[in-house]
């Protein structure tokens, strides 16, 4: 085991609860989430030296500091898309474990449902040097995963049929979630009739656009003990980026999630067969197939088998996205935050009817732009 | 050759100092990737510096233009000017047989009868008075 494996732990987390809600800005959800994050743990924004999150304006941490009246000496704005904030963890922990900081404040608000943002079909415009080469052809987000989708399926001829399963077990879960944003019953044979958004993913295979937002506070294992949380304590960590372009991509079905779930699984002492609940960014179900090969729960070409017959479901061999995921949960955007928050509700039992009975160790994985960056977390509610 | 087009809504591409090579090869007609005199790689799309070995001793290799559909999407949904009229247009990585990949739309064809695997041959169209963009046929 590394030296930051146990060294630190999550001690405070809030989610904010409305999907919908015209009546909040982002700004606003970061605030109230990081002050409800805070006073569950037991702890004042006087205690926060280390800040970190990602989305605001060009200097994310500045910005957010001045609103929220922090004077943090660390802080980290890493901005690789959706995974930012499960890559924020890793960076706390490190930071923890060295004594550069000794409790770290992680923050994430988002208005896209109110700002009707088409956050995966809105067609990109040119910014950096390399978007010459790919916006004039029209690229979007749920394209670029789309490409990996067909790709997957002349493969190993995977079909929307077998991705549908994603879908319908992650339905399951938000149904056992008051505040996730869809709870009506969803089948296999709805998934493969929606419409085609960019060929072959379909509607019900693309996340949901919501508002929303949350908070995590971690803080090292020792003085997470006096806090009035259960401390969940991080045992692992690993980050990876591989290209932004879709050109660029070495192997459409090889994405970060191998690297950063390697190392994070290293560093922890761990295996994947030692996961009893994961909860794994699924910005569309092509994702989730590429996140559990890569993270290692099977091989490559055999996640289509290993979510059939609603394994990933309540009740099945493999828990996945128990908070009903960004498939029918949230996702204002940058969903990785969410992973960690029902992660560390998991491991203190606190899930209801959701709860994986006697969860002790949990895997967070975020994906973050188009397949391009991918961090991983294992935690667990014993520090080992 | 196509003539420019007139009302043409689509991003067209910001041309600098580092790319100007391709898109004058592109004018021509000619699909320039670059190839590294130190490693041998041959990279698409141009930097400085080769992105395998880092020598900056690079040079020009015009290839033939012919490919292979590594992958593609059928895109039904974009609300972008120019793209959102011609739903579904074909977004694809072609392999060149040249070895890198690139991104461009498939045209000239029904989108349903893109295959990966097909053989596509290069064409350029004009979009501006100096932006002459690829785009493969099917051959």
């Amino acid at each position: 085991m590394a030296a930051i494996s146990g060294k630190s732990a999550i001690v405070g987390v809030n989610e904010y609860p409305k999907r919908r809600d015209p009546t909040v800005t982002a700004l606003q959800i970061h605030a109230l989430c990081a002050k409800a994050a805070l006073e569950e743990a037991g702890l004042t924004k006087d205690d926060v030296d280390g800040y970190f999150t990602s989305g605001v304006g060009g200097m994310p941490t500045v910005a957010m500091c001045e609103f929220l009246g922090l004077r943090p000496t660390y802080v980290d704005s890493t901005s690789i898309g959706g995974s930012s904030f499960v890559s924020h963890v890793g960076h706390a922990a490190g930071a923890i474990a060295s004594g550069l900081c000794n409790v770290a404040l992680i923050t994430y608000g988002s208005t896209s449902w109110s700002q009707l943002t088409a956050i995966g079909t809105g067609g990109r415009a040119q910014g950096d040097y390399w978007d010459q080469f790919e916006v004039p052809y029209g690229p979007t987000t749920v394209g670029s995963y789309a490409l990996a989708a067909q790709r997957y399926e002349h493969e190993f001829g995977g079909t929307v049929e077998k991705r549908a399963e994603v879908s319908v077990a992650t339905r399951k879960w938000a149904q056992l979630n008051p505040d996730a944003m869809f709870r009506e019953p969803l089948t296999i044979e709805d998934v493969v009739k929606s419409r085609v958004i960019s060929s072959p993913l379909r509607f019900f295979e693309c996340c949901v656009i919501s508002d929303g937002g949350g908070a995590v506070v971690m803080t090292s294992a020792e003085r997470a003990r006096d806090l009035k949380q259960k401390p969940v304590y991080i045992l692992g960590v690993g980050e990876a980026v591989s290209h932004t372009s879709m050109n660029q991509m070495a192997d459409l079905l090889t994405i970060p999630a191998k690297v950063s779930g390697e190392k994070a699984f290293r560093l922890a002492g761990l295996k994947p067969a030692d996961i009893q609940v994961a909860e794994i960014y699924d910005s569309y179900t092509i994702t989730v197939l590429l996140s559990l090969e890569g993270l290692g729960f099977c091989k490559r070409g055999e996640a289509a088998d290993f979510v059939k017959g609603q394994r990933t479901a309540p009740g099945g061999a493999f828990p996945l996205n128990t908070d009903g995921g960004g498939l029918s949960s949230n996702h204002p955007g940058m969903r990785g935050i969410f992973t960690v928050i029902e992660a560390t509700r998991q491991l203190r039992g606190q899930r209801g009817k959701a709860q994986v009975k006697d969860a002790k160790v949990a895997l967070c994985h975020g994906t973050g732009g188009s397949l391009s960056s991918g961090a991983t977390a294992i935690l667990s509610i014993e520090s080992r | 050759m196509t003539t420019p087009s007139t009302g043409y809504r689509k991003p067209i591409p910001y041309v600098d100092e580092v790319s100007k090579t391709y898109w004058k090869g592109a004018q021509r007609g000619e699909l320039l990737v670059q190839q590294c005199k130190g490693c041998g790689q041959r990279q698409f799309y141009p930097r400085p510096l080769c992105a395998k070995c880092w020598s900056t001793d690079l040079e020009w290799l015009r290839c033939s233009g012919q490919g292979t559909v590594h992958s593609f999407t059928l895109t039904y949904q974009n609300g972008q000017p120019g793209f959102r009229e011609e739903l579904p247009y074909v977004f694809a990585l072609i392999d060149l047989d040249e070895g890198p990949r690139v991104t461009a739309n498939i045209v000239g064809g029904k989108p349903e009868q893109v295959k990966i695997g097909m053989r596509v041959s290069a064409a350029f169209d004009w979009i501006s008075p100096e932006i002459r963009l690829l785009r493969f046929r099917p051959v």
